[in-house]
């Protein structure tokens, strides 16, 4: 088969349906990618235009444009829009399009979960903007601190609108989480080792265990938050053993790492384009990783430095404050390894090059004042002025958006395989540049004057109107600037102007494939044996598309690629992927009624929703597998591997394992929110505790007993080449005991709407009796597998999934129930 | 600080327009990851930050309310969207939306909000401190000189959140004095 032929039949096998109708049913990372990247800028331009919306009201005193209650939900939603519906899933489309192409591999991990974390942010996304549209948009600033969003002082559907569409939205942020710490992790060429991953993959990688470790303290948040609203769960009432400040924990626990995780992305990228752009290699490579994730680290403990004026006790303060001060180091070293970098090679001021030297400046200038916002004093002085919104917009523009457009306009002719052919780019950058720094250092020097943030306008004499008018003609100079890239950006797809194979002179395997790229990406899959392959060996291009590396040969007509031994980064199993499905948007669609009934308070539709979810869940999983062993399978240079429904730890294991690390952190905040209700809240003790009941503990001790050994029990028996029906029933007994035993502990709980420790009582019930019933749900289906005959000795795969998560179960009990009944004992 | 912030900014851009410079620079590997990355990246900020905390420890402690024979107690309450300030020697007085203070004299306010969550500011006099549902903060301000000063709410309360502000008034001992009389 010659290198035409060989992309024909893999385009056939890879390609999406023709048309519209194949974003729809596509599940390829290159289409899911761009379509993030698509809809990410739409929200930039929305979010963009809130921007200026806002600028014009501030520009003149006294203005009438907006009066208070929209330019409320002006400030919220911009805020809203950039952190939630445009950073974020800007980071998440540029890596699902570009880690498989740098990893030298097909595709993610799972890429039907790749499409249904997109139908949600797509859908989340529309949610907020029909708030938006219709004038009832959250309006409580991006961070809704209750008790000004609870529903006494926020009656109205607009808080609502936050709380459930931004968790709709979150989802996607952990799909794309898991599936890029398994892709990372194990979706490699043969050959690369972790010491050999392109830098921008170890950057995804921490970023992905943040974003695991980060976000379900918000997401746990707008579950407490929402059931206040709805169900009067007093989490945050102070009257009722709640407390206001929990939510600022949580939020915050998820806020600081945020900008880290919207940070490194984009220094991972200028960590692959400056040595480019240098003609050099990074200088330091481990010690830019070491940098990123001493970084990820410590910004888990910085959170309280967005409280700093909360009355936090003052060695509190020290701390926080000396740990804050201490994020500079590892920032630095990045910072100067860049620099170092440039010293090593010959940079030239291509139009990438440019994107990052406005980085470099307004980065550093963000870190400058944020060093000086870490130091309390001066925080106590600036904090909640528009110096701290212009010193977040030098850290968020300069250190995001900056990159990102750099990043574009690398990868841009990867995309189009056109070049850029107006040269409209030096303008542009000249126009944002420019444009930016009036915009906000203005608004630091009106904020030292005293201008707070959020007010809807200020009166002449306070002096700061030509201030505002400068920084409104700035905002509107680089919004024109942004305009210009857009355009730039469309005629480049539109205007045929053939861009050569590796435009840059990079070494690194994304530019070894076909351009515009092919839905297949490698023809073969190449060996590694640098951080530059393409330095290596100029041929390679052609030697992959000849078919010389693994799987050259398409003949099975199924979409495959190769997993990896983490460490030797040898060849383990081989992926057989589904192929193109409506299932993930449907999928998406039903899990969007579930929260559309939440919001609508049409609760007889919920438990249909989530009958629905469950069902398509069930269809999800079912079309995996095979119903014969098909042995170790050749994937060429002499080499045969096992299918992963042949493995003890197939890929639905490892991302389970993932999945289950962002779980633990929820219910971890959950026991924190407990913790800290109880020794900080005013309210407590609370007036009663539950009386400890010793029969459901017992029945808890002997359902997570038997859950557990049924499924090890299963396990072995399976693997001796015996039935593991009977482990299986014995588990399945166990998880329903688990359902009752956490069925009885809500049943006899004190009306959650009495106090604070009633709601986490609840709250924490109903968490194990959800996992209870998946658990159980996980066991019926793998007998109901091994009944269809989808289950051998050999095709055990399934088997390990469902004991990670029944292990996880008998964890959850072991907390849930003495964390419920030990008070009552103790007292 | 802003001296020494402007020194390194200008430092870091010398550092990276010299980059450009046309000649070979003759970096390796080896010896540039040691100035680069140990000298520049590792150590040069970390003495700055030390000397940086040690100033901020220093002048916060300073502004932190400690026991002191002389110190006047105020209670302060938020409310969307007003104030309402109560002194210590009687605790039926109480003025709306004006802070009445002597000047000179160490002040201890004692800040709550009986709704949502406010921050109480007064830029001239020190630094802010939030009113929190449940719980009192105390934050210690001096005027050093009779006269009037602005003071705002700075946390986002709501639709009347641009005008909640207030005024302080510090009177010298006499005033003072009379304004504690002349109330009860
Ligand atoms: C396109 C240029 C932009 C302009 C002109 C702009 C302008 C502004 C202004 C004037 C405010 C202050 C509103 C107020 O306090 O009254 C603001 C707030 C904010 N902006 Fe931007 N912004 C821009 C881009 C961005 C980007 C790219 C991000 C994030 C990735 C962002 C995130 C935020 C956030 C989080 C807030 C705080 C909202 C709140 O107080 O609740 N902005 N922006
Ligand atoms: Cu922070």
């Amino acid at each position: 088969m010659n290198a035409l032929a060989r992309h024909r039949r893999l385009t056939a096998i890879w390609s999406s349906e023709p048309g519209w109708k194949g974003w729809l049913s596509t599940v390829n990372h290159s289409d899911v990618g761009r379509m993030f990247i698509v809809t990410a800028s739409f929200h930039f331009l929305v979010g963009g235009i809130l921007a200026m919306l806002i600028r014009a009201q501030l520009a003149t005193p006294n203005s009438a444009f907006a009066g208070p209650e929209i330019y409320s939900q002006l400030f919220t939603m911009h805020g809203t829009i950039m952190m939630f519906l445009f950073a974020i899933p800007m980071i998440e489309g540029l890596a699902i399009y570009l880690l498989p192409k740098m990893l030298g591999t097909r595709d993610l991990a799972y890429p039907r979960l790749t499409a249904y974390g997109y139908w949600c942010y797509f859908f989340g996304g529309a949610m907020l903007l029909i708030s938006l549209v219709f004038g009832i948009a959250p309006d409580g600033g991006w961070f809704m601190y209750p008790p000004l969003t609870g529903r006494i002082h926020s009656p109205g559907i607009n808080t609502d609108f936050w709380l459930i569409g931004i968790t709709f939205v979150e989802i996607s942020a952990i799909c794309a989480a898991v599936e890029f710490t398994v892709s990372i992790l194990k979706y490699r060429a043969p050959g690369m080792t972790l010491g050999k991953m392109p830098v921008f993959a170890w950057y995804m990688l921490v970023v992905s265990l943040m974003i695991l470790t980060g976000f379900p303290p918000l997401i746990l948040g707008s579950i407490l938050l929402e059931l206040e609203r709805a169900f009067a769960l007093p989490f945050f009432q102070v009257e009722l053993g709640g407390d206001s400040l929990l939510w600022q924990h949580l939020f915050w626990l998820f806020g600081h790492p945020e900008v880290y995780i919207i940070f490194l992305p984009a220094a991972g990228m200028v960590s692959t384009i400056l040595p480019v752009m240098a003609s050099t290699t990074l200088l330091g490579y481990r010690w830019v990783v070491a940098a990123a994730v001493a970084l990820a680290i410590l910004s888990f403990g910085l959170w309280v430095h967005h409280m700093f004026t909360t009355g936090i006790p003052h060695m509190g303060l020290a701390f926080f404050s000396a740990a804050s001060t201490l994020v500079a180091v590892p920032t630095a070293v990045q910072v100067f390894a860049w620099i170092g970098t440039m010293w090593k090679g010959t940079p030239q001021l291509r139009l990438p090059m440019l994107h990052i030297l406005g980085f470099f400046i307004t980065f550093v200038i963000g870190g400058l004042t944020g060093v000086m916002v870490a130091v309390v004093p001066f925080d106590w002085q600036v904090h909640d002025t528009a110096f701290v919104t212009a010193h977040l917009h030098y850290v968020l523009f300069g250190g995001f958006v900056f990159p990102v457009l750099a990043g574009i306009y690398y990868w841009l002719p990867l995309v189009t395989g056109n070049r850029r052919f107006f040269r409209l780019g030096k303008v542009a950058f000249a126009l944002i540049f420019a444009g930016f720094h009036v915009t906000f250092l203005a608004m630091h020097w009106v904020g030292l004057m005293g201008q707070r943030r959020r007010i809807s306008t200020y009166a002449p004499e306070d002096g700061w109107t030509a201030i505002n008018l400068i920084s409104s003609v700035g905002g509107f100079v680089l919004a024109f600037g942004l305009a210009v890239v857009l355009i730039e950006v469309v005629l480049s797809f539109v205007v045929r102007h053939r861009a050569p194979r590796n435009p840059w002179g990079s070494g690194m395997l994304e530019w070894a494939i076909p351009r515009p790229s092919a839905a297949y990406n490698f023809a073969s899959l190449p060996r590694v044996n640098s951080r530059d392959p393409l330095w290596d060996d100029q041929n390679l291009p052609v030697r992959i598309a000849r078919g010389e590396g693994y799987l050259g040969d398409p003949a099975s007509g199924r979409r495959e690629t190769l997993m990896i031994d983490s460490a030797t980064a040898e060849p383990e199993q081989l992926v057989i992927y589904p192929a193109n499905t409506r299932l993930p948007i449907v999928l998406a669609a039903v899990t969007g009624l579930f929260f559309l009934s939440l919001l609508l308070k049409i609760y007889l539709i919920t438990p249909l929703a989530i009958a629905g979810v469950v069902a398509l869940g069930w269809r999800w999983v079912w079309r995996l597998g095979s119903k014969q062993d098909l042995g170790d399978q050749p994937i060429g240079h002499g080499v045969a591997v096992p299918t992963i429904a042949e493995v003890s730890r197939p890929p639905g294991w490892w991302g389970s394992v993932f999945l289950l690390v962002a779980n633990a952190t929820l219910f971890g905040s959950l026991l924190f929110g407990y913790a800290f209700l109880w020794t900080i809240a005013p309210g407590w003790p609370p007036p009663a505790f539950i009386a400890p009941s010793l029969p459901t503990m017992l029945a808890a001790a002997v359902g997570a007993a038997l859950a557990v050994a049924g499924v090890a029990i299963a396990v072995r028996t399976n693997r001796n080449g015996g039935t593991p029906v009977s482990g299986l029933l014995a588990a399945v007994a166990g998880a329903l005991g688990l359902v009752a035993v956490f069925a009885m502990m809500l049943w006899s709980a004190p009306p959650a709407a009495g106090h604070a420790y009633n709601a986490t009582v609840m709250v924490l019930g109903s968490y194990g009796l959800v996992h209870a019933a998946l658990a159980s749900l996980m066991l019926i289906f793998l007998l109901a597998r091994h009944r269809a005959g989808y289950m051998s000795q050999r095709r055990r795969g399934e088997l390990a999934i469902v004991k990670v998560w029944t292990m996880y179960l008998a964890g959850v009990t072991g907390l849930v129930v003495p964390a419920v009944y030990l008070p009552g004992l103790v007292t | 600080m802003f001296i020494t912030f402007t020194a390194i900014f200008v430092f870091v851009m010398a550092l990276l327009a010299l980059s450009f410079r046309p000649v070979g620079n003759g970096v390796s590997q080896a010896s540039g990851e040691r100035l680069w990355i140990i000298g520049l990246g590792l150590i040069f900020p970390a003495v700055i930050l030390l000397c940086l905390l040690a100033y901020g420890l220093w002048i916060g402690e300073r502004l932190l309310p400690r026991s002191d024979a002389d110190v006047t107690r105020i209670e302060a309450e938020a409310r969307r969207w007003s104030w309402r300030f109560s002194y210590e020697n009687d605790p039926r007085r109480s003025t709306e939306n004006v802070l009445h203070i002597p000047a000179g004299r160490p002040v201890d306010i004692e800040i709550t909000t009986a709704d949502v969550i406010h921050s109480f500011w007064v830029p001239r006099l020190a630094g802010k401190l939030d009113a929190i549902p449940g719980h009192v903060n105390v934050l210690r301000i001096e005027a050093d000189a009779p006269g009037t000063y602005t003071g705002l709410s700075a946390e986002f309360s709501g639709h009347g959140y641009d005008n909640h502000s207030f005024a302080v008034i510090a009177h010298g001992p006499e005033d003072w004095q009379k304004f504690l009389e002349g109330e009860q």
